[in-house]
């Protein structure tokens, strides 16, 4: 198939719209962004059977959301930054309530200053919340990353939401080409209607979303935390069945120059391009330097990332979220455990950079690495630092 | 490994499932239960009082069995072929609804509350 140039926003909404889900139900305005809104047009052209359910905020949106995916329904909505801070209470329940929902995020800083640049804390502060989280690089990958995911929550080891964020405006509002696929391939590839073991059926009445008290929450949590380690292998046969079937290689975890390198980046999301490029001119300059690219944040696929770092000597983790008194940047926590739990012992510097969706340039990259070198070569960490803000 | 579903268990085992405490791997996903969770649920020992029936003030108008916020109430016929009130002790919290909400005879309620000790 012939490739199209598309903006991340509208790689997603197309992908949605070969994925022909039953139900969308979206909040429309701010800080919503163009992907239900183009999805709200293939609505309207009749190229979807999807009901689409145009709700009056973010909070009824994932409540309507869970009520469609308990009925049995594929179920794709879409949000960002304060939006997702209002469904926060919601996205709780949809990974307790086993709900196989995507939501595509685009990635926007969170009030307040008010702002609605590209920054990924958004999609971060729900990390704990039981969702599958993945981080697209390119419009390419959007689109591969929002099929896949149905597949991946679908599946009877998961029953997970499956959160896809795409860096607000540097993937959502730029233009790509990408290889779209078609409606059979994708109807094929996830086996069909979605087949829902647990759901709400007349014939077999159950009830769902019950209280649990002090006898049963742990328990109710305790399967939401297994469900999250199965999904690992999920996610790896399914990155694999699609290299098979479309020939792009995905790995949860990837490694980039890696092999021989001394040091490396640790990066998520559309970064990871400028930090490809920076090590492709450090090494051209004869540096041995790496990346480490995140794809699935959450379920953490630690052990193949200490396979990546097991013989470096320096770790540079840089993120595009913030974490305000903690011991590092959100990202480099998991990092640093990690590290501290496969028992090795690489120098680290961690980074926060480009908040609000402040720019920062290939060259940037290669300064945060000459920094961050001149400490490991004497042995020292760097601490936490926030990467061109002014004093 | 896949999570049990809540209509793998019949009603003997959700009595034991309250009574037994199990472990994750044996509960039904997602907080899910078999329909009717309070079935084998006593709610009627919530309760402080109970309501009784005075029969000869009760004009079978039906008020309490569709006031009763927990379908503790069911009509049964005498043998005149009227519809009298009985309560069902195993569920019924004592909240006084029907008794509030009696007409009665003359002035006499059919439903008075009796305090349990």
């Amino acid at each position: 198939m012939s490739r199209i140039a598309v903006t991340g926003d509208d790689a997603i909404a197309q992908a949605a719209k070969i994925v022909n889900p039953d139900v969308v139900a979206a909040y429309p305005i701010t800080p919503q962004t163009i992907i239900v809104e183009r999805f709200s047009d293939f609505v309207a052209d009749g190229e979807v059977d999807t009901e689409f359910v145009c709700v009056e905020s973010e909070h009824s949106a994932m409540s309507a959301c869970i009520g469609a995916s308990t009925a049995g329904g594929r179920v794709f909505t879409s949000s960002a930054s304060a939006g997702i801070m209002l469904m926060f209470e919601i996205l709780q329940i949809a990974s307790s309530s086993r709900t196989p929902i995507v939501m595509a995020v685009a990635n926007r800083a969170i009030s307040g200053p008010i702002n609605i640049h590209g920054e990924q804390t958004d999609q971060l502060l729900f990390r704990d919340s039981g969702w599958i989280s993945i981080f697209a690089e390119t419009n390419q990958e959007a689109y591969d990353s929002t099929i896949m995911a149905f597949k991946i929550g679908e599946h009877s080891d998961v029953l997970l939401p499956v959160a896809v964020g795409i860096d607000g405006f540097i993937l959502s509002h730029a233009i790509e080409g990408i290889e779209p696929t078609d409606r059979e391939f994708v109807f094929e590839f996830l086996g069909g209607e979605r087949k829902a073991a647990l759901r709400l059926d007349p014939d077999n009445p159950v009830s769902v979303g019950l209280l649990h008290l002090q006898d049963y929450y742990m328990e109710a949590r305790a399967q939401v935390r297994d469900a999250q380690q199965r999904a690992k292998q999920v996610i790896i046969d399914t990155y694999k069945e699609w290299k098979e079937l479309k020939g792009r290689e995905y790995h949860p975890v990837e490694g980039y120059m890696i092999e021989d390198a001394d040091y490396a980046f640790v990066t998520m999301g559309s970064g990871a391009g400028n930090a490809r490029t920076a090590v492709d001119e450090l090494r051209a300059k004869g540096e041995k330097v790496g990346l480490i690219k995140i794809r699935v944040y959450r379920p953490w696929f630690g052990k193949e990332f200490s396979q990546l770092t097991k013989n470096l000597k320096g770790v540079i983790s840089v993120e595009r979220a913030h974490s305000f008194g903690s011991p590092g940047g959100i990202l480099g926590q998991d990092v640093k455990s990690t590290l501290f739990d496969s028992k090795q012992t690489p120098c680290i510097a961690e980074y926060c950079y480009g908040l609000g969706g402040r720019d920062c340039l290939v060259k940037e990259w290669s300064e945060m690495y000459d920094r961050s070198k001149k400490s490991f070569m004497e042995g020292k960490n760097l601490p936490y630092f926030w990467w061109g803000v002014r004093v | 490994m896949q999570d049990v579903l809540p209509t793998d268990i019949n009603d003997e085992d959700f009595k034991k499932w309250v009574a037994e405490k199990w472990g994750y791997k044996k509960l039904p996903m997602a907080g899910s239960t078999p329909a009717g969770s309070a079935k084998f649920f006593r709610t009627g020992d919530w309760a402080n009082k109970q309501p009784h029936l005075i029969v000869e003030n009760c004009i079978s108008c039906y008020k309490c069995y569709f006031y009763c916020p927990d379908n503790a109430i069911t009509m049964v016929e005498d043998a005149d072929g009227k519809a009298h009130p009985e309560f069902d002790y195993f569920y019924c919290k004592g909240c006084e609804v029907c008794a509030h909400e009696c007409p009665g005879k003359k002035g006499n309620k059919a439903i008075v509350m009796e305090d349990l000790k």
